[in-house]
């Protein structure tokens, strides 16, 4: 008796119900911790789909660093969810249409068309890449492609990346009023005769030195 | 019973259409509309792993790892996506004081 049913159902059911309570929740905290658990859940199938990798990628990027993210955003602004929920009544009933329409039409595609295996043949992929190779692991198998087949597609994400940080520290960083800080430039710029000053003292006497202000 | 391709789609369905609820349920509030988008590329992402394990190949098996690949690239994208979105929040929010983005129509004609 195989347990890859029992487990496909438990975290399929538990990723659906989870999705839900994210978009009727109405503490945002809690939208954000059925976030997690709902990525939880999915990297769970991924798991039984054999895409380890990917699995494991999903809790460390996706749980780790996006959705920490939104929580730091959610805790950050102080926002009256109630008011924001005014509009949940009246705009339910199109919404469930529009949504009942697109999940019958997708759930009769699956029923009606199927999935032949001879309807793709094998002309269809330019050149699969299988996904298990003799005893060589998952992570090791999508190296073998990233990193030769797929390298300019993993540079352009990189970019992509890079762009989407720097474009994130441009939209929210800002410079406080009343912030000591350095200004490399004036540092450099110094020149000898204005930090030293020779001051002629008799003996006997104390002189106070100018301050120039910088 | 058998897990097949189809069981993975429908619960990929389900997600996507949750996304598309989320999205109407919550037109004001703009962090869960995000979230709503996380969830539709979540769906995606389970779509395409699933036809990465069930596509047949020559000799009887079944695997592609190239639904992987596309998969990770979503990701990356999505990560990519939502640290913008977020910082675009901040930023309205400072400027606003809420996130209530029904209205916005500053630059309407």
């Amino acid at each position: 008796m195989s347990l890859v049913p029992v487990f496909f159902y438990l975290f399929s059911t538990l990723c659906i119900a989870s999705g839900a309570a994210v978009i009727m929740a109405r503490n945002p905290v809690h939208a954000v911790l059925f976030l997690i658990l709902t990525f939880f859940n999915a990297a769970g199938l991924f798991v039984l789909l054999g895409a380890q990798f990917l699995a494991l990628l999903l809790v460390i990027v996706y749980v780790g660093a996006v959705a920490v993210l939104f929580l730091f955003v959610v805790m950050m602004l102080d926002v009256d969810f109630a008011q924001l929920k005014a509009g949940f009544i009246q705009n339910a009933p199109f919404g469930l249409l529009v949504s009942g329409v697109v999940l019958g039409e997708l759930v009769v595609l699956f029923v009606f068309k199927g999935f032949t295996p001879g309807v793709l043949g094998g002309s269809a992929v330019a050149s699969p890449v299988p996904a298990v190779t003799s005893g060589v692991s998952n992570i090791e198998a999508l190296g073998r492609i990233l990193y030769t087949k797929y390298v300019f597609l993993f540079q352009m994400s990189g970019l992509i990346l890079l762009v989407a940080m720097i474009g994130a520290i441009v939209l929210t960083l800002r410079h406080k009023a009343g912030v000591k800080r350095q200004v490399i430039a004036a540092q450099v710029a110094r020149s000898p005769h204005e930090t030293v000053e020779v001051v002629e003292i008799p003996s006997g006497g104390a002189v106070v030195p100018s301050v120039e202000g910088q | 019973m058998e897990i097949g391709i189809g069981h993975y789609l429908t619960v990929a369905a389900c997600l996507f259409t949750l996304g598309i609820l989320g999205i109407f349920l919550n037109r004001k509030n703009v962090i869960v509309i995000l979230m709503s988008i996380e969830l539709m590329l979540l769906a995606v992402n389970i779509n395409l792993v699933a036809f990465s394990h069930f596509m047949p190949l020559e000799g009887g098996k079944t695997g592609d790892l190239t639904g992987q690949v596309f998969a990770l690239f979503v990701l990356t994208v999505a990560a990519a996506e939502s640290a913008i979105g977020l910082a675009i929040i901040v930023a309205y929010f400072r400027n606003r004081g809420s996130i209530a983005v029904d209205d916005i129509n500053m630059m309407k004609g």
